[in-house]
């Protein structure tokens, strides 16, 4: 195998921060490999890809492709050259079908005419090679998750690609559609295509990959990694830069009574039932955790149990005491809320971490008195936070936005369980943050736990409310379709109630 | 050395982004300005020395130029403390219209109280009038989700025609053949400050005003709620705050002191409430408060900026051909220019490249 990609020396400035985020870096790519490009959020992946399909001109260094020094400086030029690349987030026209989004751009015509026929035709040919099971004529809004990636891999195959990069491609799959992607990537290998995937999840990589290389901060701490010489715990510690502890299990030593209790939870709207007959117990000193894949009424589900929008009926009681209002009732009540998404829910990020450390809380006495905030204390309280969950910040009055994704995860969680909340109902709390913040903030989270908060978990990381959950639900279309114990349930079967194809029905 | 390096921070303090925009905005606006003066066939260079000459040239002339630039300041303002909280407030025109009208009629009546309290009495009555409003719109908005663009501006014709109505009717001085009401009392007239010009302390309380507004926004509840909401609503709802309250005490605010820029002016130049008193003050502070980047230190500036042009465009009217409305064009100008940061940003990355192509040492790993 020779190398048909080699990056060298490659460094990359972004000027209007003056972010070096890539120092000198070397990549080469084999002929028919499964290449795993490794590393935390802001390690410099993505930037890397960019600049080989063309997205990130300009930058310094030499890209040699096919034994030929190039530059690439758009992504027509990685196109022509067979480059193609699948990215995390879909550009796909949701009313159009399959095969009119796969050859946008590159119609087949007939005269001046769009060919749909032989368009059709090609895709099918393509479908039917890899196995991809798609119809060329149904609608991509029609399609699941799973589906719609296929279809931009195809798209990405369309115009004859030899090298196709995929962008974080299973943080949006469930366990079963990681699977048949797997199989996808396979077939593509058998069929001569070299395909990188770029990726922070190690066991993906033992499972998929032939060869890894790990950024960190900007810098290519190890290439040539054989994968079948390898282990996760030396992959992780290439990333990180020390040892880490991984899918640390701490199960509760106590469970005490009720502290959270939801009866007969029902919401619609526009006559569409959004949560069915949702009931649940969480304790104190307990984790629950509610795995599902997203779009099951999880967000539905978080903003009725803090207060934000209204069921249609729902006994709640915080232990044992009826609790009802809005979101400013929940919060005095004391549940603390993690936001599911932290960008548009969290935080307000134009403005500084003091500001947004006080959010929510910005009228308890400690912050503000008849109106007036207490700068002094504020600024005070927003170092301290800084110290104490180890904030990677310049200072108090840096704006959010100037922070990385783990960072400001930190700075929601800071503002929460600073707090003391009895009840914490925390969403997605590591998603987009490196492995060393997710560490911390799971500890922290076992931590209250362990102090007799009642935790309520909800992610779309399967292994995260796997790890950390004493129990577990399963909420699919809205409703609760299984209960299990740690460690009961194996990863395949929970897969199976995420997807509806098995359901324990019973509520409780 | 020392003090070189701490006066290079305090500008790099000053010339963020925002700032910078509005400056090279302001720069375009009046060489485009100049390049339409030249192709209607007159000097630009001796334009600008009109319009400086009539800005500044003695005492009547400042005078004049702070005169014309405290309604600008306060409408400015007006628009940018509903801007903090991401409303458009677009009737700033009519809030002003209501405001001067209320004052005016406060004004004129005798309430057999003390002359300072009588003034102070009249001014809040604008205001509340001028708030209560705006209030309307943002009442419309939380309640029926009204876009409170459209609902502003179309309240300015009726603000506009209905003040006017009462001044060529009911409350018509008697004996005036124009629309206006009765001249206010002596005793609530704001006192000139420089003997024959129209100054008073209303520039002061405008600049006051914005002092007070950036206290507000940086030191109070309500202030940094208004902030949330305007910065982002659904982190401001996840947190509790009543975002539909804090919208409506936003329109309240803003049209509050579009009110006070209305009694301020009835109080201070013109005695009375006149029908078409104002040039379009209100719509002038839409660009004020774009030149002035958001912030209410900002509009203090820009309206001075817009009042030296306005007050200089006088004199350019007498002296040469080119019409008042000059002024109305650069004040055009500049909003097409805030308005396109993309194109300034490009135009400070060009000059960036240029200097670091002059300068080999800073070059770090931009060729490619």
């Amino acid at each position: 195998m020779n190398d048909i990609v080699r990056m060298t020396d490659i460094s990359k400035v972004y000027p209007s921060s003056n972010v070096r985020a890539l120092d000198h870096v070397d990549f080469t790519l084999k002929k028919g490999e499964i290449h795993s490009l490794l590393g935390e959020n802001g390690a410099g992946k993505s930037t890397l890809m960019k600049i080989l399909y063309g997205m990130n001109a300009p930058y310094s260094g030499e890209v040699v492709i096919y034994g030929e020094k190039k530059i690439m400086s758009k992504p027509i030029h990685a196109i022509e050259l067979g480059i193609s690349m699948v990215h995390q987030h879909f550009m796909l026209t949701p009313v159009m079908t399959v095969a009119e989004n796969i050859v946008i751009g590159r119609e087949p015509r007939k005269g001046i005419l769009f060919d749909r026929e032989s368009a059709e035709r090609e895709i099918q040919k393509m479908i039917d090679t890899y196995g991809f099971n798609l119809s060329p004529k149904a609608k991509v809004e029609d399609l699941s998750t799973g589906e719609q990636q296929r279809v931009e891999i195809l798209k990405a195959m369309y115009g004859g690609a030899g090298i196709i990069i995929l962008d974080e491609p299973t943080a949006v799959l469930t366990p079963q559609e990681v699977n048949d992607l797997f199989a996808i990537m396979r077939r593509l290998k058998a069929d001569g295509k070299t395909i990188v995937i770029i990726t922070h999840k190690l066991k993906e990589t033992i499972n998929i990959a032939d060869r890894a290389s790990v950024l960190r901060d900007g810098k290519m701490i190890r290439t040539d990694i054989q994968v079948k010489d390898t282990t996760i715990e030396e992959l992780s510690r290439y990333m990180v830069g020390r040892d880490v502890e991984l899918g640390i299990q701490r199960p509760s030593l106590e469970i005490g009574e009720v502290a959270f209790e939801v009866r007969n939870l029902n919401l619609v709207e526009r006559e569409h039932s959004i949560l069915k007959q949702i009931n649940l117990k969480v304790h104190r000193g307990e984790i629950l955790g509610i795995a599902g894949i997203e779009g099951n009424g999880q967000s539905e589900l978080l903003e009725v149990l803090t207060g934000v929008r209204k069921p249609t009926s729902m006994e709640l009681r915080k232990n044992g005491e009826l609790l009802k209002g809005d979101a400013r009732a929940f919060i005095d009540q004391g549940i603390g809320h993690v936001p599911e998404d932290r960008m548009s829910q969290g935080l307000v990020a134009s403005m500084s971490i003091m500001e947004n450390l006080i959010l929510g809380y910005h009228k308890r006495p400690q912050f503000s008195k008849r109106g007036l905030l207490k700068d002094t204390e504020i600024e005070e309280f927003s170092d301290q936070m800084i110290e104490e969950y180890r904030i990677k910040a310049p200072g108090s009055r840096t704006p959010c936005k100037m922070l990385s994704g783990g960072n400001q995860q930190k700075v929601v969680i800071a503002r929460i369980f600073s707090e003391d909340p009895d009840i914490i109902i925390i969403a997605q709390p590591t998603r987009g943050v490196d492995i060393g913040a997710m560490e911390y903030i799971h500890s922290r989270m076992l931590d209250l736990r362990d102090e007799g908060k009642a935790i309520l978990l909800l992610s779309a990381d399967l292994d995260e409310v796997r790890n950390l959950s004493d129990r577990l639900l399963v909420i699919y279309e809205g409703e609760i379709v299984a209960e299990a114990e740690r460690n009961q349930m194996n990863e395949s079967e929970i897969g199976l109630y995420m997807t509806g194809s098995r359901s324990q029905k019973s509520g409780e | 050395m020392e003090s070189r390096a701490r006066i290079k921070a305090l500008l790099k303090k000053l010339m963020n982004r925002k700032v910078m925009i509005s400056v090279l905005a302001l720069v375009m606006a009046m060489v485009t300005s100049g390049i339409i003066i030249k192709l209607s066939g007159y000097s630009p260079v001796e334009a600008i020395m009109a319009i400086f000459e009539g800005a500044f040239n003695g005492k009547s002339a400042i005078a004049r130029t702070l005169v014309q630039a405290t309604p600008l300041i306060l409408s400015g303002l007006a628009f940018t403390v509903a801007q903090k909280a991401q409303l458009i407030n677009l009737g700033v025109e009519g809030q002003l219209y209501l405001g001067a009208l209320a004052t005016a009629m406060v004004g004129s009546m005798d309430l057999g109280v003390p002359g300072g309290l009588h003034l102070i009495f009249a001014i809040l009555v604008g205001m509340l009038v001028g708030g209560l409003y705006a209030g309307i719109v943002g009442v419309m908005k939380v309640r029926f989700g009204s876009n409170e663009v459209i609902a502003t501006i179309m309240l300015n014709s009726i603000a506009i025609l209905v003040a006017n109505y009462f001044v060529s009717g009911p409350w018509k001085a008697v004996g005036s053949v124009t629309g206006q009401t009765e001249k206010v009392l002596d005793q609530v007239r704001l006192a000139r400050l420089i003997p024959h010009t129209q100054l008073t302390l209303a520039i002061a309380v405008a600049i006051i005003s914005c002092l007070i507004m950036k206290w507000f926004f940086d030191h109070t509840v309500p202030g940094y709620e208004i902030k949330v909401v305007g910065q982002n609503k659904t982190a401001a709802k996840v947190a509790g705050i009543q975002t539909g309250k804090i919208v409506i005490l936003s329109m309240l605010l803003s049209g509050a002191i579009g009110g006070l820029a209305g009694g301020l002016h009835v109080l201070g130049v013109d005695g009375r409430f006149i029908t078409g008193f104002s040039p379009g003050y209100g719509f002038s502070g839409i660009a004020v408060a774009a030149l002035g980047a958001g912030s209410p230190i900002g509009v203090i500036v820009s309206g001075l900026i817009f009042g030296v042009i306005r007050s200089g465009s006088m004199l350019l009217d007498l002296k040469t051909d080119i019409p008042l409305t000059y002024a109305d064009v650069v004040q055009a100008l500049v909003i097409i220019f805030v308005a396109t940061p993309m194109l300034i940003t490009e135009m400070i990355h060009k000059s960036k490249r240029v200097v670091s192509a002059m300068n080999p040492s800073s070059k770090k790993g931009e060729e490619s």
